[in-house]
């Protein structure tokens, strides 16, 4: 099915089930530890042996000598993976450095082999045995330090081009009578999910099956192909559980490479998790920036020059974290620019984690916002207001949004929260040992569609069941998909089983950049309406008046059961969505607006989050709980971004050195108080036949700016320096 | 984590005659810092004697009026007792602000002693760190070492200590009680039972080899009005940036004891001499001899902060 012209009224809009709070089909298997993840594949993969990886101890450089004697006389041991004897390997497309490194060292904890035993405890015991001579070279580790090396990226898959500029934006700003020009830092993000990278892989001749973690079953099957020089097909992957992603597990990783080929060396499956302390260093994170932002306006603060610069750094060959993005597209101005450059950096690979882009953009140009309305001594939702612009202010009137309803969600979450008690002059508002300010800010992530397909079928007793390669990562992905198929079909959620993350179903557009809940379900509708028309046809009513409700299918006065249609051998249907180009014609984007109130201890600094609210728009809404669950957990990852999270560069050695849970600080129950979040009522007919846009990335966009801004409300101190910890703000304030 | 042997005491005599005569053998009571560290071969013992099982794990009152504390009374029972609560309500409330409930079921009263730094580099085994490998250099003096200490540090060590109760038991002139190898039985003030680094950071008690702690006397209570202010990056399961262990009498008087500064629990008699001239007075006299590296000069004034947090508090509850 292709979706080129807006959505008009289907069977989505009867709102039986979806549109409705509904607890996640799958909590139940995962609260009762029933269900099986990757690790844990005893019953598909019997006999498993141990594998452990070894990380390199250098950030660059080569291997001189490896001694694996002692390690191979180790108890237990099986075999032992490195480059010298893993055969030729490729490199995917999606990760920057080798996943098995050697003889070039390319960063630290880079796998360099894999040693297989028979228990995880001797594997990782004679893990140690192995015995690596390094010859090292220097390298560079130091975003700040390399920032006049930055270059000019070529562009990506995401992200659009590296540089934009509309108009005159020197000459503007110059001329503009109130001028913003700071410069704001994040540091590099671990994405710290629960579940660590793991896999369990086994072969059958040529043929490879992995169980594995992973966000993009599609992606990762042509991955590991790739790397080994085999045949997609013979690759089967099955990751129908993920104890959490953010981004860490769209793309093949060491875990799944090596695995494979232990399993192949030792004849017999391997699994291999990653320990938490290799995870910052052997995977991705997201980059560090720096940032600058400049803003011309006039009095009243309406924008007349905006303009976004942004430095980051990865290894050769990767890419630059496109924290611009939303500069683009969110608030007016005819005269604009953005530019991202890249650095080189021998660090461990950067890549996306939750809302790349918009996540740390954000944290540095709703900062900027509020310091504009500061300067206009306008407020700052009404700066905001001000600001609206209903099309991209880029491409101009030409490209309006395919809706966009900023203005609500600043007018309803402002009324909601309160906003008008808070006092615009910082340090005004003391609560015993707290000095209490309220920032916020607005959200904004793009809205990403991509194809993706699905199987639906009816059996004999009337359950529906999907097939699906799309991903739950904990966002409730079941559920949603459920949802669709009881709406198309008109049976209760119950009578659908839903089964996700297999290589063998249709191809999906998985779960990333929030794409995944509209585009998998609408996959679901492309092949649920084939169904329907299956169904109609057995039923020998014309497809486009048979209705589906309580189990039947009706025409007129008669009806079937779908039961009874489906007999004994089932009906089913298999159909995609592919998408046209409304997402060129119309910008297509979600909205939404942080409120946040602080307490800042009046001796010590200490930060508390006493109230945090905010109103969503991003299309129709599929399951408000588990949306709400997404969004309140963005939120708190915002949160860690403004308040804690920090990846710590040891420059001389050039690695994380806070690498595991105890020193990379997220946030823990006690940081977070309730939650407040509003969804505005919003369809989007040029998003998908669903109406529906992502919201899983938008609850972090603009949450940690919130943070900030309340800080400086409280205390009067505006820190540009993420994350705003305790030894910024004693400094600042004694300063 | 290497391959170990174990065994499961029966007396605690046997468990520090068990103890000296294996190369290599460690004690093992709550796990929660221990197995750890032999995860990550930071700690790789041949042998672990567990010493769970022998009836260590009682509180009991001493006949001038203290209170012995069993070597394996968890965190959780101690944070939790009744006498502990109303006669020493700082080490019940430094207990609180440590780790997690979970943690706090298994941690027992002696292990919380001798945990071992969060120091970085001591967990990192491709770093350098003179505590774990001794002459292979401190790899926090020049890198990340915004958490470390900045008392009782040396050229070769610069870790912190990282307990909250330990801090409590230093303000209250705890007494920790040992049996040796011997049968001999000893009790080590607790300001002297932690060693500075020096030029020895691997080092890190006076405890001899078999010797083991049977309990933990407090002495008898001493009244006033007890504090104890726990900073750190978020509101709970974190280390301490800076914690201050308050007492304050009703005639003015106040002891303090501070942890997340010092190489081991941290007291001055100077600092409660200083306790009639506030907080500034006291943490200049507390920080006497501070050496700070430029990622954790804060901690100085942090400490100051916190100390007026604490007065505030006292006053607040007066």
């Amino acid at each position: 099915m292709k979706f080129d012209t807006p959505a008009g009224t289907n069977p989505i809009d009867q709102g039986r089930v979806i549109g409705i709070p509904h607890d996640r089909i799958d909590g139940p298997a995962k609260v009762t530890g029933t269900a099986p993840y990757a690790y844990e594949r005893h019953d598909a993969a019997p006999n498993a042996a141990y594998g452990w990886i070894v990380g390199s101890a250098i950030a660059r450089g080569r291997i001189a000598a490896m001694d694996l004697r002692a390690a191979e006389s180790a108890p237990g041991v099986l075999g032992i993976v490195t480059h010298a004897n893993a055969g030729k390997l490729g490199k995917g497309n999606f990760n920057t450095a080798p996943l098995l490194g050697g003889p070039q060292v390319d960063h630290y904890d880079q796998a360099l082999a894999l040693v297989i035993a028979d228990t995880f405890e001797n594997a990782r015991d004679a893990a140690r045995r192995v015995r690596i001579d390094y010859m090292p070279q220097d390298g560079k580790f130091d975003l700040a330090a390399e920032r006049g090396n930055a270059v000019k990226p070529p562009e990506g898959d995401f992200g659009g081009a590296p540089d934009t500029a509309v108009g005159d934006f020197d000459g503007a700003f110059a001329r503009a009578a109130v001028r913003i020009d700071q410069h704001y830092t994040t540091p590099d993000h671990s994405h710290a999910m629960m579940e660590p990278h793991a896999t369990t892989a086994a072969w059958n001749g040529d043929r490879l099956t992995l169980w594995t973690s992973n966000q993009m079953i599609a992606w990762s099957v042509g991955e590991m192909a790739r790397t080994l020089g085999i045949a997609k097909a013979n690759v089967r992957l099955v990751s129908p559980y993920v104890g959490g992603g953010f981004g860490a597990k769209l793309f093949l990783r060491a875990d799944a490479l090596l695995a494979a080929l232990g399993a192949k060396q030792v004849g017999r499956p391997v699994k291999v998790a990653l320990a938490r302390h290799q995870i910052p260093n052997n995977t991705t994170h997201r980059p560090a920036t720096i940032q600058r932002i400049r803003i011309g306006a006039d009095k009243d603060g309406v924008i007349d020059a905006i303009g976004h610069e942004v430095w980051s750094g990865d290894l050769p060959g990767g890419g630059p974290e496109t924290a611009a993005q939303q500069t683009r597209l969110l608030y007016r101005g005819a005269n604009r620019m953005t530019a991202h450059r890249l650095a080189t950096l021998h660090l461990p690979e950067g890549n996306a984690m939750r809302a790349p882009g918009e996540a740390v953009g954000l944290l540095a140009l709703e900062v900027a916002m509020d310091e504009l309305a500061e300067a206009c001594g306008v407020d700052p939702v009404e700066l905001r207001i001000r600001n609206d612009v209903q099309y991209d202010p880029e491409a101009g009137t030409q490209r309006p949004f395919s809706s966009r309803k900023l203005v609500e969600c600043l007018r309803a979450g402002a009324e909601r929260f309160g906003w008008d008690r808070r006092k615009a002059k910082p340090a005004q508002v003391r609560d015993g040992r707290w000095l209490v300010g309220m920032g916020m800010a607005s959200a904004f992530r793009n809205n990403l569609v991509g194809k993706s397909g699905a199987r639906i079928g009816v059996d004999a007793t009337g359950k529906v069941i999907v097939e699906t390669d799309m991903t739950d990562i904990g966002t409730g992905s079941y559920t949603i998909i459920g949802q669709t198929a009881a709406e198309m079909l008109g049976v209760p959620l119950d009578r659908v089983t839903v089964r996700l993350g297999d290589s063998r179903f249709p191809e999906s557009a998985g779960s990333g950049g929030q794409w995944g809940a509209n585009s998998a379900t609408a996959g679901v509708y492309a092949a649920a309406m084939a169904l329907r028309a299956k169904l109609a046809e057995k039923a020998g009513y014309p497809a486009d008046q048979a209705q589906f409700e309580d189990g039947l299918i009706r025409h007129d006065n008669e009806s079937r059961t779908l039961a009874a249609l489906a007999g004994r051998e089932g009906v089913w249907a298999q159909d995609s969505m592919d998408y046209g180009d409304l997402d060129k014609r119309y910008a297509q984007a979600t909205f939404g607006a942080h409120f946040c109130e602080v307490g800042v201890d009046i001796d010590t600094a200490e930060v508390r989050i006493r109230r945090m609210g905010g109103a969503f728009a991003a299309g129709r809404i599929l399951n408000p709980k588990s949306a709400r669950s997404q969004v309140i957990g963005a939120m708190t990852m915002g949160v860690g971004a403004a308040l804690m999270e920090s990846l710590e560069v040891d420059t001389r050695f050039g690695f994380f050195v806070n690498h595991d849970m105890a020193e990379y600080v997220v946030p823990v129950h006690a940081d977070i108080p309730p939650q407040d979040v509003l969804f505005i009522d919003e369809l989007d007919d040029k998003s998908s036949p669903m109406k529906a846009k992502g919201v899983g990335e938008l609850g972090i966009c603009g949450a940690g700016a919130a943070v900030a801004n309340a800080i400086y409300n409280a205390t009067g101190i505006r820190l540009r320096d993420y994350p705003l910890t305790i030894d910024k703000l004693l400094k600042a304030q004694a300063a | 984590m290497k391959a170990f042997t174990y065994e499961r005491a029966t007396s605690v005599e046997a468990a520090a005659r068990a103890a000296a005569s294996v190369q290599g053998a460690r004690f093992i009571a709550g796990g929660t810092n221990l197995l750890d560290l032999m995860k990550l071969q930071i700690e790789t013992p041949t042998h672990l004697i567990d010493v769970n099982h022998l009836g260590l794990d009682r509180i009991e009152e001493t006949p001038d009026g203290g209170l012995r504390i069993g070597a394996l009374v968890r965190n959780t029972d101690l944070a939790a007792d009744r006498r502990v609560r109303r006669d020493y309500a700082v080490l019940s409330r430094a207990l609180l602000a440590g780790a997690s409930g979970q943690l706090r079921n298994k941690a027992t009263t002696g292990g919380n002693l001798l945990q071992r730094t969060r120091c970085p580099y001591f967990y990192d085994t491709r770093m350098p760190c003179n505590k774990r490998q001794p002459g292979s250099g401190c790899g926090a003096l020049q890198g990340m070492s915004r958490s470390l200490a900045i008392l009782g540090v040396s050229d070769a060590c610069i870790a912190q200590h990282p307990s909250d109760m330990a801090v409590a038991m230093r303000l209250l002139d705890s007494a920790v009680d040992t049996m040796d190898a011997n049968g001999a039985r000893r009790s080590i003030p607790i300001a002297d039972f932690h060693l500075l680094p020096g030029d020895t950071p691997q080092q890190e008690t006076v405890l001899k080899p078999g010797e083991i702690i049977t309990s933990v006397t407090l002495p008898r209570p001493i009244g006033g009005t007890h504090v104890y202010r726990k900073v750190r990056d978020r509101a709970s399961y974190a280390f301490a940036l800076v914690s201050v262990a308050a007492v304050f009498g009703k005639d003015g008087t106040a002891r303090f004891a501070f942890g997340g500064i010092g190489a081991k629990p941290w007291r001055v008699e100077a600092a409660d001499a200083a306790a009639g001239r506030g907080a500034k007075a006291v943490a200049e006299a507390a920080l006497a001899g501070a050496r700070t590296t430029h990622h954790n000069d804060f901690k100085k004034m942090l400490v100051e902060r916190t100390l007026a947090s604490v007065y505030r508090q006292r006053e607040a509850r007066a």
